[in-house]
Order: structure tokens, then sequence, then C-alpha cells
């Protein structure tokens, strides 16, 4: 274990002296998949609750087969799937995207968690009060200052708990990026268990570092529930 | 009208091997689940102890690398032990056990989704009115009859969306099952695609599979909760 540590706990924290790598990587993966799955899913979710069926269900489908397959599934398909395509190989632009294995990961990523993100934003704006409506609308609000005061700020906020599990699940989900040879913190730990022939120490270090990243989000989320949710102590 | 190239039969088992991996991993960390939850509601402080430490750390790691962890060192550690019972009885010929893929996958999948459940498990317990327990004993039930008849019923209905939850995510992690060897829908589809430089189709296949597997078991878990929600009232509005 001492040795792993010493020698890889470059490469684990991040850099391997030449790329990103370890902590770094995974951390890098987990907000921008989270980004663009948030950005994603607050217009997704607003058409999910749409009445018309030409807007919602496709959203709805999207949400269907991305939260009813697995994501390794989703990233195969995105990373050796699309490559294996003809066209996509002699589009220029789409070649040299669907060539790296980071593209892919982060494509699939944020596809995954926009998926997931924009069903629990829908079931939040679904919870809104009827009454908060009404006093908007009586105020005299068109209906884009009605969303964007009154609906979008209640249901992130209604939504922050279950949202900060979905962002837990997606660390958790980030360590299937090294089958896309993206050198996060598994990848590196699989290194270093090829090099010493110790499992338990090389997967454990990178327990131990994923435990404290978990541990780091669930207190930065707890923080914000106590600031966003203030006004729902008791 | 489905273009195989031959790979029909391989998916198919794989398909066979997903399913056997889900419900064995299911039926092995429902038991864990509520043997855990048990344990975390007990008086006593060192066994809800331990069940906190193991649903805290299993619920805060990523299933992966406890899967590679558990898959690895479990083969080590139980070669370590035949050789230590070999050398200890050197007149019991001790063979090497070897764990082949699906039994560490189960093992892990179980061992992993049990604190899921043990979670989920203790809300549901909780939710149960303290009332009816203390009425059931006051009947003179004995504590296994008062689980049986009271408990256990009533609080299947308050974990039943949660377990519906955990059964999907635990359908899905197979997938992952995969990648420590296993022949299942997802690897089958992946030798099928290259074999047949067809990725992209067999691994849509693959994706359709677990569709038509989620999308089942959601019919299955709606007539579940039916069942067990025989005499509950409903609010109307």
């Amino acid at each position: 274990m001492i040795y792993i540590l010493q020698n890889y706990w470059q490469a684990l924290l991040y850099s391997d002296g030449y790329n990103m790598t370890g902590v770094a990587m995974t951390l890098w993966l987990l907000v921008t998949a989270c980004v663009i799955g948030f950005f994603m899913a607050i217009p997704l979710a607003i058409a999910r609750n749409a009445r018309n069926p030409l807007i919602w269900f496709p959203v709805w489908l999207y949400t269907f087969i991305f939260r009813g397959t697995p994501l390794y599934v989703q990233l195969l398909i995105i990373y050796t799937g699309f490559y294996s395509l003809d066209f996509v190989r002699n589009t220029a632009p789409l070649n040299e995207f669907f060539r790296q294995g980071i593209n892919c990961t982060i494509l699939a990523f944020g596809l995954n968690t926009g998926a997931y993100t924009t069903e629990i934003f829908a079931g939040a704006i679904r919870e809104t009060a009827f009454g908060e409506i009404d006093a908007a609308r009586s105020l005299g609000m068109s209906q884009f200052k009605l969303y964007q005061r009154i609906i979008i700020p209640g249901a992130l906020r209604r939504a922050l708990p279950v949202y900060s599990n979905e962002v837990i699940l997606m660390l958790h989900a980030t360590t299937l990026a090294f089958t896309a040879t993206v050198p996060d913190i598994l990848k590196v730990a699989k290194d270093a268990y090829s090099a010493t022939y110790n499992p338990f120490a090389s997967f454990s270090i990178a327990a131990v570092l994923y435990l404290c990243i978990s541990f780091g989000l669930i207190y930065a989320f707890r923080r914000a529930e106590q600031h966003f949710l203030a006004f729902l102590k008791p | 009208m489905l273009m195989l190239n031959g790979y029909g039969p391989q998916i198919l088992a794989g398909t066979v091997t997903t399913v056997e991996l889900s419900v064995l991993s299911l039926l092995v960390s429902f038991f864990i689940g509520l043997v855990g939850a048990s344990a975390k509601l007990s008086k006593g402080r060192v066994v809800s102890a331990i069940a906190t430490i193991y649903t805290t750390i299993v619920r805060g790691v990523p299933d992966l690398v406890l899967m590679l962890l558990i898959f690895y060192s479990l083969q080590i550690w139980l070669n370590s032990l035949t050789d230590y019972l070999g050398n200890v009885q050197s007149y019991v010929d001790i063979e090497q056990i070897n764990l082949d893929p699906f039994t560490s996958g189960v093992i892990t999948l179980g061992f992993i989704y049990g604190a899921y459940f043990t979670e989920t498990f203790r809300g549901a317990f909780l939710a149960v009115p303290r009332g009816q327990l203390e009425a059931a004993r006051s009947f003179g039930m004995r504590p296994a009859q008062v689980f049986r008849r009271i408990l256990f019923p009533q609080m299947m209905r308050f974990a039943l969306p949660g377990l519906a939850n955990n059964w999907q995510v635990i359908l899905k992690a197979t997938a992952l099952v995969s990648l420590i060897g296993l022949t299942d829908v997802v690897k089958a589809s992946q030798n099928a695609g290259e074999g047949t430089f067809r990725t992209f189709y067999f691994m849509s296949l693959a994706g359709l599979v677990y569709l038509a597997l989620t999308t089942i078991s959601n019919g299955v878990l709606f007539l579940l909760e039916r069942r067990f929600s025989v005499g509950v009232r409903k609010a109307v509005l």
C-alpha cells in the first residue's frame, strides 16, 4: 500500500505528468456532465409538462430510453457504436469528436444525467401549488415571467434534496469512464493494480478517495439546503 | 427480419444470464437489507454501529470500485484461506475454490445493494405505527408472529416504491458485471458487434433488451403495488 501511495499519489490526485488524471479528472467529468444535464433539464422539464403531446412525447421518449438502459450500454453505443458507422467516420467533425474517449464520455454522462434531472425537475414543477400560479397570474405576469419568477425558482428549491442524490449517483457513474480510456481515479487504481497485483490496496485507495468526494458533496448539498430551504425550517 | 448473423442464441443466453443475475442479486440484497434494517434499529449499540458503518461506506463508494475490489480480492483471500487450512490439516486435501464471475457478481451486487435495501427497509419499518405492534404483542403473539403477520405485510407497502427503484438500479448495474468477465447481454452484444463490424446495431439491441426488461418490471411492480395496497384508502381530491 505504501508503495502504491508513493508511486501513484500524483496520478491519483491530479496529473500523471502529461494529462489531467485521478481526482481532478473525476471532478471534471462530474462537473461538466452535471452542468450539461442541468441546463438541458430545465427547458426539457418544462416541455415534459406541456399539454401538447407533440411536445411532451419526445421528451418522455428521451427520458424513458436513457433511464431504462444502463449507462454502460449508452457509453458503449456512443463510444464504440457511433464510430463503427461509416458516415461518422467519413464526416470530418464527427470523426474528430467521436475519436476521443473523453468527448464520448462527457456526451454520454451529460445525456444520462440530463434524463434523470429532467424527470426530477418535471416532478418538482408538477408539485407547484396552484395558488402560487393563480397569484402570479392575478398580478398580470406573462407566461415567461411566471416561469422565470415563480415556477422555476420554486421547483429547483423543492428538487434540491432529490437532485443531490442524483449528483452523488453521477459521481458513482463516472467510474465507467475508464472503459473509454479516460484516466479517472479508477483507471489509475487499475494501473496500480496491474503493476503490483495488489487488488485490495489499489482499489481501497480509490474507494477512500471516492468516499471523501461523496462526503464533500453531501456536506456541500446540506449547506445548500440550509441556505435555499431555510424558509421550510420548523 | 432481425439480422443477427448467427449471434441470436448467444445474445439470448446473455439475456437469460442478466435476468438470473439480477434476480439472485435482488434476493441476496433483500435478505441483507432485512437483516441490516433490523440491526440498524436494534437496541444493541455495536450491532447498529456496524450496520451504520456498512451502509455509509457502501453507499458512498461507487459500485464499480467495490465490484472490482471484491472480485479481485475475494479470490486472493479464498486462496490464502484454503492454503492456511491445507497447512493446518495437512491430511485433508482442500482444493482451491475458484470463484466464477457469476457467483462473485451475485455476491458483490447483493452486498452493495443490501446497503440500499437496508435504508429502504429501515424507513419502511419506522413507517408502521407502533401501536399496532404493541397491540399484536398484547394479543400474545410471539415476536416472529408479529413480524410475519403485522410488520412485514405493512412494511412492504411502504418499502415498495424504494424497492422498485432498487430493482431497476440492480437490473442496470448488472451491465457492469461484464467488466469482470461475465458473458451477459452486454458482453454478448459486444462480441457480436466486434465479429460483424456492426457495433452500433448490436449495442442498440442490448439497449432494447434492457428497455424491454425495465418496462416489463414496471408493469409487474404496478400489479404488486396494487396487491400490497389492498384496503388502503386513497385521498380523492
